[in-house]
């Protein structure tokens, strides 16, 4: 059934879960942390051994319980310290991600992207932009509008 | 030994699940001499009055089949919930939503819009939709008003039993039929929530070959294969089949026509979600050969295969899954 969105206020502090790999992104982030650089506290950070032990379900019940964007970070391609763990990673979000656009979760909740464990920069400057962009946004899951539970 | 009393009631349903139990052939006969029928409309001349009549929980099993589609779908399960002793949940629709659940998902337009004006093969000019009361020569006509969502029976009412399937097949209803016996002998019944199926994924009972490592290169329909192997399991072909992550109990019966599982009988007990749990399975299969030489589009590509995730593997569990909970108003940018 057709539901007509009413925005009524944007989310001035949106809450993003963050999932690290063990070996890149979360050495990554302990790289920002040490070179002092800013990054958002929105970010709700929870460390797996590798990216592709996240499993579609961690991400839908994430947002299922209050998060509004789930960010999935993991090694480039080719440096995943098990091999392969990432090309699996990228192709299972990637079909989540069309998944979760058929049943209307705005696609900027929903990023996956690769970050080594010495681009802490970048990791200031993903989890900034990604804050950012929720922050353009109405709340989601338990406090907006979207999601039951 | 006494007759259980048995009511068959439907919901939003192709009566398929019927059909299912009428052909159980010769077996049927076993059915009559255990049970005595008080409703069943679609085999029987019962009118919902006769349900109604009874006295409550003069009905020892009910037996409801279908979604919860209209408000006359929620009214008729109320009503078999009060008269009867026992609710079981038959069949996937009102086990999951099943396939009329795939209405819930989030459309641009209005569905009534969608399916009375605007579906390509409708040819409607005077724009008839079905209205809940209309007068014509001052008698008033009505009819049961539709729900915004199509919903699993359990939404409604307390379900005591669950056998999935679209139909459930044979062999499930025979398991049914030896649980009345039971009951009907002992007076003995299975613990509340049980599901009358089996317990392990359909992958444990279907006959095909599995190969140490499964690896395809993209999803294909069945009609596109051009050599099927009959004895070969359906994934390394490149077939999608829900097998992995769907509850044994049909015995493989279409994995045995080299059809993919379509994951009709749903999750097992351990499982919260099929389609995410499927989604998991099947992405790791996917080139495992010779991922380590593409490129982030060469993989986005393969999994672009897949036009409708959502239909492709919630095709009948939409309705009971985590999914269906995130639901969102948001407009898709």
């Amino acid at each position: 059934m057709s539901k007509t969105s009413q925005v009524t206020e944007l989310n001035s502090n949106p809450n993003v879960v963050l999932f690290l790999c063990r070996w890149c992104s979360g050495k990554g982030a302990d790289l920002a942390g040490t070179s002092r650089l800013h990054y958002p506290t929105n970010v709700l950070p929870i460390m797996v051994n590798c990216s592709s032990r996240i499993d579609p379900q961690h991400v839908v019940e994430a947002f299922l319980e209050g998060a509004d964007g789930v960010l999935i970070t993991g090694c480039h391609f080719g440096d995943c310290h098990y091999k392969t763990g990432n090309y699996k990673t990228f192709r299972r979000m990637s079909l989540l991600s069309r998944l979760l656009k058929q049943v209307g979760v705005n696609p900027k909740r929903f990023r996956i992207t690769w970050i080594s464990a010495t681009e802490g920069s970048k990791f200031a400057k993903i989890t900034t932009e990604m804050v950012e962009d929720l922050k353009k946004l109405p709340p989601y899951g338990k406090n907006g509008k979207g999601g039951e539970s | 030994m006494k007759k259980i009393n048995l009511a068959i009631a439907l919901g939003a349903t192709c009566a398929g699940c019927d059909v299912a139990i009428l052909d159980l052939n010769e077996k049927i006969l076993e059915v009559f001499d255990l049970v005595e029928f008080k409703f069943w409309p679609t085999a029987m001349d019962f009118k919902l009055d006769d349900l109604e009549k009874l006295k409550d929980k003069e009905v020892d099993v009910g037996i409801y089949h279908g979604a919860i589609r209209t408000t006359e779908d929620v009214k008729i399960a109320k009503i078999l919930r009060q008269k009867s002793k026992v609710v079981v949940a038959f069949g996937a629709c009102a086990n999951f939503g099943g396939i009329p659940s795939l209405a819930n998902m989030p459309y641009e337009q209005n569905m009534f819009d969608l399916v009375y004006k605007d579906v390509p093969s409708m040819d409607n000019p005077e724009n008839t939709v079905p209205l809940t009361s209309v007068k014509i020569d001052d008698v008033e006509l009505t009819l049961p008003g539709i729900l915004e969502n199509a919903d699993a029976l359990e939404e409604i009412i307390d379900v005591d039993y669950f056998v999935p399937g679209c139909p459930p097949m044979v062999p499930l209803i025979e398991q049914v039929i030896e649980v009345l016996k039971v009951f009907a002998k002992k007076g003995e019944l299975p613990p509340k929530g049980a599901v009358i199926a089996g317990t392990k994924t359909l992958c444990d009972e279907c006959g095909r070959t599995k190969p140490e490592k499964i690896s395809f290169k993209e999803f294909i329909s069945p009609q596109e294969v051009e050599e099927m192997d009959p004895d070969l399991c359906l994934l390394p072909q490149g077939i999608i089949c829900l097998g992995p992550a769907t509850r044994a109990g049909c015995d493989g019966l279409c994995t045995k026509m080299n059809v993919g599982c379509r994951g009709c009988l749903g999750p097992t007990d351990k499982v919260k979600d099929h389609g995410l749990k499927m989604i998991s399975a099947i992405t790791s299969l996917l080139e495992v050969d010779e991922e380590e030489e593409m490129t982030e589009e060469q993989l986005d590509k393969i999994v672009e295969k897949i036009p409708d995730p959502l239909g492709t593997f919630y095709r009948f569990t939409y309705g009971k899954s985590l999914i269906y909970k995130l639901h969102s108003e948001e407009k898709v940018i």
